[in-house]
């Protein structure tokens, strides 16, 4: 007993440093922490866990490095949440998807708006959360005409006195947080070769790290680390090529032998077609302190049609571990090898501590496109566990001693052919919209779809002058009708432990409080709160537009804790709205307006901020 | 580009439109390339709405900003019908082109797009063409069909979308014949900051870095004639790979879905001026196929 004990401490101090640490205070944190005894990752629902004290604020959009999106404000709680009312509102001026999380940094609440990217100040000392400055970077038009699903920017981050952000013309900027005064600005990219930026930056060791996206017009899928304080590019590694693009060297360990060769980026393809292979990277990315690692993942292989391909196309759709000041890749492990399905890999990891077959391990948890759950071994990348999280036939599982996923190969769509009802469909059983991690409950909090889709017929269509051919993809609900859910898993057991079906995507991130409430919104526009044990519902809110933004809390300057969200409908599911597509097409938008078609109906674009309080 | 228009302003545009290409119509002859001083005339309305086209600034020989492609030539032989000036949109021809400057009333017609395609009204094809076989004539290669089994030992450029659900057909044909580690791709979309992007495939015939390549026939057509060596430009057999792999198709005018009377009158304009558009299409190299194809490629 005593020598459990002692392990569960030790356990808990790691997990501590990895969920602590915001960056905006790393001395106030660290003296903190320091002093705390923590019991984090013990059994589920313990209810007698210790949590580190948070700092009240929300300074990245994941919240902390090991990307939990958890707050350990408890004033608001699940007997008052019902109180909960709108202080303050702000309009972004912006009637495209609104992605992103507002973060806050003592005083001050910041937003990045989608496409023109405006970056606003908001004074929260003051009543009305007047702006205190605000900042255009005034990005190339023609941008619009090169993102492919909508133009959204999924947020900002802080450290060290100035914020970070790209902007979709493929700028990372950096901002003087107190001035808005632009500090440097590094153009990282080229709308002409068909990159954009939507994704948060995440800021490691005085490195920013970013990525780019557009596998939809060729690109080829790159992260690069800037150095914070000039903002010159220290090094980038590409996901497709030989080895020394990737980064890959002698200290590269990958757990699965799949996983092993030389310039696997390059014999995994047909010749040269790694050149506009994809493998992007617009989604999250993690880091462990204690490892000295970062994880993230690379979106799906193009060309579209696999044929074109053959091969396992290294490294789109692989999470990678590099070491931050290097980029050297420490382990990659390719979720979906040669994907047929558009299962991009960029979904976040949260890294947790678990007891797993009475051991500790040091685990990645990550809700994966696929369908799957993967619970890996973040020293090594051994996958612990994959379990489904909703219907799933297009594999038909991962084998843990190779790694392999196994395709069904009924479901592989081939141009000519019809094949009906692939699940999950193209967007995945759960898109860009990060989940949450309550280390009081030890339960995951996941917001996605249940969708499937059809794949039939030839479309002609048109692009620069060329006529080309394509699948007719057609999506519409899952087994059961509807076509979200919000879900509770504990990755211990693999298991579910409730669900919220709703009826439209849940396409919003979510947050969970040490309060035991957990937030997330829907398309039609409601913000909701529910028990992040039961998952009763104890308090919603119709903001005016759709929401698929991050929800976020924190202390305000008054002592208190607020919620706040950015609503305001778009992305890939909501581009039927946000782009105005045209409901008779049921081809549009990828084929996503198949199956919102009845959105128009039911709310309408135009972003606004919303913060709630007791 | 341009400012979008509420739906009234587009609306009566367009009604306006009708009204004055039918008044116009007869006096268009006379008053061939002076559209300007048209609203001088006695009876014409004060101010002729523009033509207003939607085009790709950068990519001949479809159109350029300079007009020098023969989809900017198309859309003046209609503005001299109709009697009025034309004035573009200008944005990449690529996803999302339709929606922001069709779809968002900037402009009201696109000159070349696919017969068909479900994201705009298209009128009746003026024109069918088809992929062609590109090579250097030195190599006498003489390559007419997907299936020659001399493409078994050859390098052959094929132009890829990306990651979107779509693809040019000889990617599609080509890898379903087992060739995939054949194929060079070149994507449609280039580097939008060199002239005319998707002609790269075209040059790197020419240059020799690939043995001979699958091309769209107008560009194909256009850029064979331009390049430092004689290139021979072969229309692919067959024209339809089984099951339904299409390596020809009809080409149409676009128009916003419900602008009815536009596309109507477009139609009738097409049917009347065939001979006019054909002799264009002559010039810029287009090959074609069907009715209206000239006698000699």
């Amino acid at each position: 007993m005593r020598h459990q004990r002692i392990e569960r401490v030790y356990v808990g101090c790691l997990a501590c440093a990895v969920i602590a640490a915001p960056v905006g205070c790393r001395s106030e944190s660290s003296r903190s922490m320091g002093s705390t005894t923590v019991h984090v990752g013990g059994a589920p629902a313990a209810g007698d866990v210790d949590l580190p004290p948070d700092d009240g604020q929300w300074t990245r959009p994941a919240k902390d490095f090991a990307s939990t999106r958890f707050s350990g404000l408890t004033e608001i709680n699940t007997t008052n949440v019902k109180d909960l009312r709108a202080v303050a509102t702000f309009s972004t001026g912006v009637l495209r998807g609104h992605e992103a999380a507002p973060i806050v940094v003592g005083g001050t609440m910041y937003l990045v708006t989608p496409f023109p990217n405006v970056v606003y100040a908001l004074d929260l000392t003051k009543p009305g959360l007047p702006v205190k400055w605000s900042f255009n970077p005034k990005p190339e038009l023609a941008s619009q005409g090169v993102a492919c699903c909508d133009v959204v920017n999924r947020g900002l981050v802080y450290d060290a006195g100035k914020l970070f952000f790209n902007t979709l013309d493929d700028h990372t900027i950096a901002l003087d947080a107190a001035t808005g005064h632009q500090v440097w600005n590094t153009k990282v990219g080229d709308i002409n070769l068909g990159e954009t930026m939507t994704m948060a930056p995440l800021v490691v060791k005085g490195k920013v790290l970013i990525g780019d996206s557009g596998g939809e017009m060729g690109v080829r899928g790159w992260l690069k680390a800037l150095d914070e304080h000039s903002g010159k590019v220290a090094w980038t590694a590409y996901h497709t090529g030989p080895d020394k693009d990737v980064l890959i060297g002698p200290g590269f360990k990958p757990f699965y032998a799949r996983d092993r060769g030389v310039d696997l980026g390059v014999s995994s393809w047909p010749p040269d077609m790694w050149k506009i292979g994809g493998g992007t990277t617009w989604g999250w990315i993690s880091y462990d302190p204690g490892l000295d690692l970062v994880f993230y993942g690379t979106a799906n292989p193009g060309p579209w049609n696999p044929e074109v391909r053959p091969g396992d196309n290294k490294w789109t759709s692989t999470i990678f571990a590099r070491k931050p000041e290097t980029g050297e890749a420490v382990w990659a492990y390719q979720l979906s090898p040669h994907d047929v399905h558009d299962y991009d890999g960029v979904n976040e990891q949260i890294l947790v501590d678990l007891p797993i077959g009475g051991q500790t391990r040091k685990v990645l948890i990550r809700p994966e496109r696929n369908g799957y759950i993967y619970v890996m071994d973040r020293t090594n990348g051994e996958v612990l566990s994959a379990q489904p999280y909703g219907f799933i036939n297009s594999t038909m599982g991962v084998d843990l001693r190779t790694g392999a996923l196994e395709y069904n190969p009924a479901k592989a769509p081939k141009v000519g052919s019809v094949v009906r009802e692939i699940c999950p469909a193209a967007p995945g059983m759960k898109d860009w919209q990060p989940s949450a991690y309550s280390p009081k409950t030890g339960l995951l909090y996941i917001p996605h779809q249940n969708l499937c889709m059809d794949e039939e017929g030839v479309s002609a269509n048109y692009i620069a002058g060329t006529p080309y051919v394509g699948m007719n993809v057609k999506i519409y609900p899952g087994p059961g009708g509807n076509r979200g859910e919000y879900e509770a898993w504990n990755p211990q057991t693999g298991k579910q432990v409730w669900a919220i079906k709703e009826d439209l995507p849940v396409w919003s991130g979510t947050m969970v409080t040490a309060g035991d409430v957990a937030f997330y919104g829907t398309m039609d526009g409601w913000f909701k709160a529910v028990d992040a044990r039961t998952g009763a519902p104890l308090w919603q809110f119709k903001t005016g537009s759709g929401i698929i933004g991050q929800p976020v809390t924190y202390k305000g300057p008054d002592g208190h804790q607020y919620v706040a969200v950015l609503s305001g409908i778009g992305g890939w599911s909501g581009a039927i709205v946000a782009g105005g597509l045209d409901a008779r097409d049921s081809s549009a938008g990828g084929g996503f307006v198949n199956a919102t078609r009845d959105l128009p109906q039911k709310t309408n674009k135009g972003g606004m901020l919303y913060v709630f309080g007791l | 580009m341009s400012g979008s228009r509420n739906a009234w302003t587009r609306t009566h545009e367009l009604s306006a439109w009708r009204e004055t290409a039918l008044l116009l119509v007869p006096l268009a002859v006379l008053l061939l390339g002076t559209g300007s001083t048209l609203s001088l005339r006695a009876g014409a309305p004060a101010v002729q709405p523009a033509l207003r086209v939607c085009a790709d600034p950068n990519n001949l020989p479809f159109s350029n900003r300079a007009g020098q492609g023969f989809e900017n030539r198309i859309a003046e032989l209609i503005g001299r019908d109709l009697g009025r000036r034309v004035e573009y949109t200008w944005w990449a021809q690529r996803r999302g082109f339709v929606r922001n400057t069709l779809g968002a009333g900037a402009c009201d017609l696109v000159v070349g797009t696919a017969a068909g395609m479900e994201m705009l009204a298209t009128t009746r094809p003026y024109y069918k063409s088809t992929y062609v076989f590109v090579s250097r004539h030195d190599r006498h290669l003489e390559i007419r069909s997907l299936d020659d089994a001399r493409l078994r030992h050859l390098r052959i450029g094929v132009q890829l979308i990306g990651d979107d659900f779509a693809n040019t057909p000889p990617a599609h044909a080509l890898a379903n014949r087992g060739m995939s580690k054949n194929l060079v791709g070149f994507t449609v979309y280039g580097d939008y900051r060199t002239a005319n992007p998707p002609a790269r495939i075209v040059d790197a015939v020419a240059k020799g870095d690939v043995d001979i390549a699958v091309v769209w026939g107008p560009l194909a057509g256009y850029f064979a004639r331009r390049e430092g060596v004689p290139l021979d430009v072969v229309p692919v057999a067959p024209r339809v790979d089984l099951p339904y792999l299409p390596f020809v198709f009809d080409i149409a005018m676009g128009v916003r879905r419900g602008d009815s009377v536009v596309r109507a009158q477009l139609d009738e304009l097409i049917a009347r001026r065939r001979p006019s558009i054909d002799s264009l299409l002559d010039a810029y190299g287009v090959p074609r196929v069907g009715a209206n194809a000239p006698t000699e490629p």
